[in-house]
């Protein structure tokens, strides 16, 4: 039997990896609200066969605030990475195919993205929209999108010295005609790689700023919630709140860097056959 | 006709001019060289002091109008932070200092007028001038950012040289581990895990605080404010030494792989000797760099530390202050932080033109 490329088994690992990360999101849309309703009977309890993860102050199963904590997350992650990824699209077009007025300005505008430090940003404009996940999405979509688009600022800029385009612009065609046919397609693997990438990035920013008591209402399952309220516990030794849905976010967290290096490896046809 | 993009373009057009440029063009491109020619420097700092004015008004800007969108009322904020019933027309005394009713544009003028006298308002919650509040709370900061800073950059340039001296092979693969699993981890999560085990399990360090509970301020001692800084340096440190470990092994193996690097190991340079004499030297300036280019990260690291570890700096005077509603406060340390980021990455762009062999002689 011919042995499987690295090719063929990046495929195979990405593929597993998005299905394990439907898996968890789905455990976490499917399980019921009265699921995570605890008793005050098993409060307190450490981890055993019936409650893996032990069980908070309230009695509720640990395991299933977690997993609907890291479904709440994907979503988050999900939706404030693609906005920003969008942003970051269109924002490093126009600054590479546009004016030099607008490359200046755009590029003025990414240092000053840059020259507040994310979380206190996000905390500002958390509090300009009253908290909540409205203010959530908005602060993450708002901080994140500066990276990849001086990523893909850069790509157009080098693509749009390439011979072809030039060539392409002496035969008369328009610049929509060049960059739907010339310089798009160059960018998907830039643009998708950069996605995943960056969903990492908004899943702990997301926990983070949850954990400060800016994000999500204290009733809902976020991660960073959990961790917030095991704070009160931690003297008191419940090491379990504290260790373990934290180590389930890393650990998701780890698997979708792993994707996006996968995805990487597929997609860029340098390296797509090594 | 348009102008051709590339010389390779003017070869498809029919008439191609000879020179693409015009004389004036020219001339003026002569200018300009002869005038950066004569000082670079100081047109550099010119340049960077205006991008940085106009960045910090932009910030005053942006700040202003979210605070000012924000549904949360600052003046109830305030006279709940009074603790005391106010009557009708104190109430209204109030609102009429903070500029209720006025347009915002009105009241953005005022409150940057009083920012360039040097008065930042007063605090809701602490009930003292702000500049004060963050004048304090930056020394408390600035010393637990300094102890991370150092430790992340001497760590992560250390790590970095062995990944880069073992590549490929076992130390680097584990370091490599290490440090995508450190990059990948919420912050705050590894200082709570820190807490649970040197505070809670093993009782070497403090749980919290900057100070042991109960003492006066005059009463700490410099070795108790130390023992106190353990810990949430430590946290601090974790997050940001990873990214500066694998930029210093790219660079490193770089260099090793370079053809200078192979004749000096043909004249029988040893490893340490090739690092000392062609590695730390190419290393240094990006780490360098970069370390001082990511004083937002540490700022921002700092705000989850600091709740982790109830540490009174300005991180958590910035959670404290969006979540209780002072304004005041949380435009103040927003301008601050900002200010901060903006001086590390000028001294990032300055270091580059001082410190590199190679730009100098450019400016020559």
């Amino acid at each position: 039997m011919k042995k499987t490329n690295r090719r063929k088994k990046a495929v195979l690992l990405a593929a597993a990896m998005a299905l394990v990360f439907a898996g968890i999101y789905a455990c976490g849309i499917l399980i019921p609200e009265q699921g995570v309703a605890g008793s005050f009977l098993n409060a307190k309890l450490p981890p055993c066969i019936e409650h893996p993860f032990g069980t908070d102050a309230l009695g509720r199963d640990l395991l299933l605030r977690t997993l609907k904590g890291l479904s709440l997350s994907i979503t988050i992650g999900l939706a404030a990475s693609a906005i920003s990824a969008i942003i970051a699209l269109l924002v490093g077009i126009a600054a590479a195919t546009g004016s030099k007025g607008a490359d200046s300005l755009i590029n003025w505008l990414i240092d000053l993205v840059m020259g507040v430090p994310h979380t206190i940003l996000i905390i500002l404009i958390s509090f300009a929209l009253g908290r909540g996940l409205k203010g959530l999405l908005a602060g993450i979509a708002a901080t994140h999108w500066c990276s990849l688009a001086r990523l893909i600022r850069g790509e157009v800029l080098q693509l749009r010295s390439q011979p072809y385009v030039a060539v392409s612009r002496k035969l008369g065609k328009s610049s929509a005609w060049i960059l739907t046919h010339h310089l798009l397609p160059h960018l998907v693997p830039q643009f998708l790689v950069g996605l995943v990438l960056m969903f990492p990035h908004a899943i702990l920013h997301e926990a983070a700023i949850s954990f400060l008591g800016f994000g999500l209402a204290p009733e809902q399952p976020a991660i960073g919630i959990i961790l917030a309220e095991s704070m009160r516990y931690l003297s008191t030794g419940m090491w379990w709140m504290a260790m373990l849905p934290g180590l389930t976010l890393a650990l998701l967290v780890l698997q979708i860097d792993k994707l996006g290096e996968c995805l990487g490896m597929i997609l860029d046809p340098y390296s797509a056959q090594e | 006709m348009k102008r051709p993009i590339t010389r390779l373009a003017a070869r498809f057009t029919r008439h191609s001019p000879p020179c693409p440029f015009t004389n004036r063009q020219v001339g003026r491109a002569q200018a300009i060289h002869k005038k950066s020619r004569r000082a670079p420097l100081v047109r550099s700092l010119c340049g960077a002091a205006l991008k940085i004015l106009s960045l910090l008004l932009a910030v005053t800007i942006i700040s202003f109008g979210l605070v000012t969108a924000s549904p949360t009322d600052p003046v109830g904020q305030y006279i709940l932070g009074l603790g005391t019933a106010v009557s009708p027309e104190q109430r209204a005394e109030i609102a009429d200092y903070w500029g209720v009713g006025q347009p915002p544009a009105e009241r953005y003028i005022a409150w940057l007028s009083q920012l360039f006298q040097g008065n930042l308002g007063e605090s809701a919650i602490f009930r003292r001038p702000v500049a004060e509040v963050i004048g304090q709370r930056f020394a408390n900061s600035l010393a637990l950012m300094l102890c991370a800073w150092i430790l992340a950059g001497i760590t992560g340039l250390a790590l970095g040289c062995v990944m880069g001296m073992y590549q490929g092979r076992l130390p680097d693969r584990l370091l490599k581990k290490l440090c995508y699993f450190l990059s990948s981890v919420p912050a705050f999560w590894l200082g709570l895990v820190l807490l649970l085990v040197f505070a809670v399990w093993l009782k070497w360090f403090p749980i919290g605080f900057s100070a042991p509970l109960g003492m006066l301020g005059q009463e700490v001692t410099l070795w108790q404010k130390l023992y106190h800084l353990v810990l949430p340096g430590f946290t601090l440190s974790l997050t940001s030494f990873a990214n500066i470990a694998l930029h210093t092994r790219q660079k490193l193996v770089n260099v090793l792989n370079s053809e200078y690097a192979l004749f000096a190991r043909a004249r029988g340079e040893g490893p340490l000797t090739l690092l000392f004499r062609h590695g730390l030297r190419n290393i240094l300036l990006p780490a360098l760099t970069l370390q001082f280019a990511s004083f937002g990260e540490l700022f921002g690291g700092s705000v989850l530390a600091e709740n982790v570890f109830s540490y009174p700096g300005l991180g958590s005077a910035v959670s404290a202050a969006g979540l209780q509603g002072d304004v005041p406060l949380l435009l103040g340390i927003t301008l601050f932080s900002a200010l901060f980021v903006c001086v590390g990455n000028g001294i990032a762009n300055l270091l580059y033109g001082v410190i590199d062999p190679q730009i100098w002689e450019v400016g020559k």
